[in-house]
């Protein structure tokens, strides 16, 4: 069984987000690039069933779609534990075109299980996995809290309104991922720092797409009033004001 | 040309979600000239179905078919696209939530049509197709253009006021052929609790964190919630600590809320948190550190030690209830 973790390079999730250019893009000066959160749970989930020899998981692939500044967020997720890693030379003009890439290079190199992070931090679109899965006509299960294999067959854990349920799909499948699919992302050690600059980078040509979406600019969110200070020893006059001034109670 | 927009339903019943998300398509059909077409999947009675109508809703289209019991989402893509072409929408809302983000992307695919998430108000221009979307976790807001001629929003729950109008429905039961080799999702077990408030549709939240020092302190939050007739939330070092179950974690990472209300106490406001609630229509917040930055996203706030102020504040609240 191969695994493809599909990782998006995303500004840490600290970062103070400035404009550029007429607000129609984000100002990168200073930002540190890090692995989108949902998918480093990711990657750490299908380390941790790679390790269970009983999975039989050949391979885990990291593949992410991007221009050559994002080396180093792909050997991050190599310096984890990835066993190798696809970049598809292009922009990531939108989640469509980004998963058209990807559908194709699951249709070339034959993935069982694709994993995506439930959104990335960036454009929080939740849309790339699922469509890669319909690019393919394979099944899809979205907000998975849990994988695992029992006797070859994938069985997941998702989330539902007030609960979660117990699925299982064939494979080829693609796990839309989200918090839960593993405790806490896992570290790089120094080997796997070390191990991270031989191991194949396989850069992929984009195939033709064209995008059906288009960010013209960004915006600040509207600035909120400063906060009203209500003193400590008389609350009751902060339930005074939700009743009568922001009328929420 | 109309607009269409597929209605969840929950054991038979819709919400307010539901009828926020036909609010929003009739804004739309208004700015569109055009009309609104709902679409529900399952067995929902006449009535329920109808009461779309009360939101602007001319049209209901229910199908249901067995092969669409279990949330299977290339199913429900497949049948959400036939009944689109047969109405012959060029807009499409659904919302953003468990249900929406399984089935949309795939819709999206499936017909070619462009799709921008997390919507928080009617398009800010018709030509080109331009909506306002969040961004960076809620830090910048994006005016997306959609280019397809068919275009998919999905809507922010609770950004968009419910618009009562004078209007009848039509309900048309319908038919749709759904291929069972389609349906691969087989459901083993369902854990579920019915009947909850749940955290995503609470109009009022109070939450707490790190600030309330112990799992055994909780009492008086949880009662100042129920008088409230709110959900509790927590913090992300709350939950991963084991003090509250995970489900309640509102962040970046855990769940993303809009309440009218939420009170965040003990809970000093990391970017991450913020993420999560930063869309609530009044924040309050009770910290002992006058300087966290929760104080810079909250309207209301109370310097102070959160659970010496939240039992004072379930006396007050019990006064007005009185």
């Amino acid at each position: 069984m191969k695994i493809l973790v599909c990782i998006s390079n995303v500004p840490d999730t600290t970062t103070k987000i400035r404009f550029a250019a007429g607000n129609t893009s984000i100002d990168t000066t200073g930002i540190q690039w890090v692995i989108n959160p949902w998918d480093e749970l990711s990657l750490t989930r299908a380390l941790e069933l790679k390790d269970d020899a009983a999975n039989d998981i050949k391979s885990v692939t990291v593949v992410h779609v991007g221009p050559a500044s994002a080396e180093p967020t792909i050997r991050k997720a190599l310096a984890i534990g990835a066993d190798d890693a696809v970049r598809v030379n292009a922009e990531p003009a939108d989640a469509y075109y980004t998963a058209a890439q990807i559908a194709e290079l699951v249709k070339k190199d034959q993935f069982d299980v694709i994993l995506c992070g439930i959104e990335s931090s960036d454009f929080n679109g939740s849309l790339t996995g699922g469509m890669i899965a319909e690019f393919l006509g394979i099944p899809s299960v979205s907000a998975v809290s849990g994988l695992k294999f029992e006797n070859g067959q994938a069985v997941l854990t998702r989330e539902i309104d007030g609960g979660k349920e117990t699925v299982s799909v064939p494979a080829p499948f693609v796990a839309v991922v989200q918090k839960g699919i593993a405790k806490e992302p896992r570290i790089a050690a120094m080997r796997g720092i070390m191990t991270a600059r031989t191991k194949p980078v396989k850069v992929l040509e984009p195939v033709a797409c064209e995008p059906l979406t288009q960010i013209l600019e960004f915006e600040k969110p509207a600035p909120r009033a400063a906060c009203k200070f209500i003193d400590a020893e008389n609350p009751g006059q902060l339930i005074q004001l939700l009743q009568n001034e922001a009328k929420v109670i | 040309m109309s607009v269409l927009v597929y209605t969840e339903n929950w054991d038979g019943k819709f919400k307010k979600l539901s009828y926020e998300l036909v609010s929003y398509a009739a804004g739309l059909a208004k700015m569109t000239g055009s009309s609104v077409t709902a679409v529900s999947v399952g067995n929902v009675d006449q009535a329920e179905l109808k009461s779309l109508g009360d939101y602007g809703a001319l049209k209901v289209i229910s199908v249901s078919d067995q092969n669409l019991s279990v949330l299977d989402s290339q199913a429900y893509a497949a049948v959400i696209a036939e009944v689109a072409a047969r109405e012959s929408a060029d807009i499409i809302i659904i919302a953003n939530n468990n249900a929406g983000k399984a089935i949309a992307p795939r819709l999206s695919v499936r017909m070619k049509a462009g799709m921008a998430s997390g919507v928080s108000r009617l398009p800010v221009s018709l030509n080109p197709f331009t909506v306002y979307k969040r961004t960076y976790s809620g830090n910048a807001f994006a005016h997306m253009v959609i280019k397809s001629p068919v275009k998919i929003i999905s809507l922010a729950q609770n950004s968009f006021d419910l618009v009562k109008t004078e209007n009848t429905a039509v309900v048309e039961n319908v038919a749709v052929s759904v291929d069972s080799s389609l349906v691969k999702t087989a459901v083993k077990n369902v854990e579920k609790q019915s009947g909850k408030l749940l955290l995503t549709d609470a109009d009022i939240v109070v939450s707490g964190g790190r600030g309330m020092k112990s799992p055994d302190n909780w009492a008086p939050l949880v009662e100042l919630a129920e008088l409230l007739g709110g959900a509790t939330a927590c913090s992300r070092p709350v939950s991963d600590e084991g003090w509250r179950p995970h489900g309640e974690h509102t962040g970046q990472t855990g769940k993303i809320i809009a309440p009218n209300l939420y009170v965040a106490a003990g809970i000093s406001g990391a970017t991450q948190h913020l993420a999560g609630i930063s869309s609530s229509k009044y924040i309050v917040a009770i910290n002992t550190d006058k300087d966290a930055p929760i104080f810079e996203a909250a309207q209301y706030g109370i310097v102070g030690d959160a659970m010496k102020v939240l039992p004072k504040l379930v006396e007050a609240v019990k006064e007005i209830k009185k």
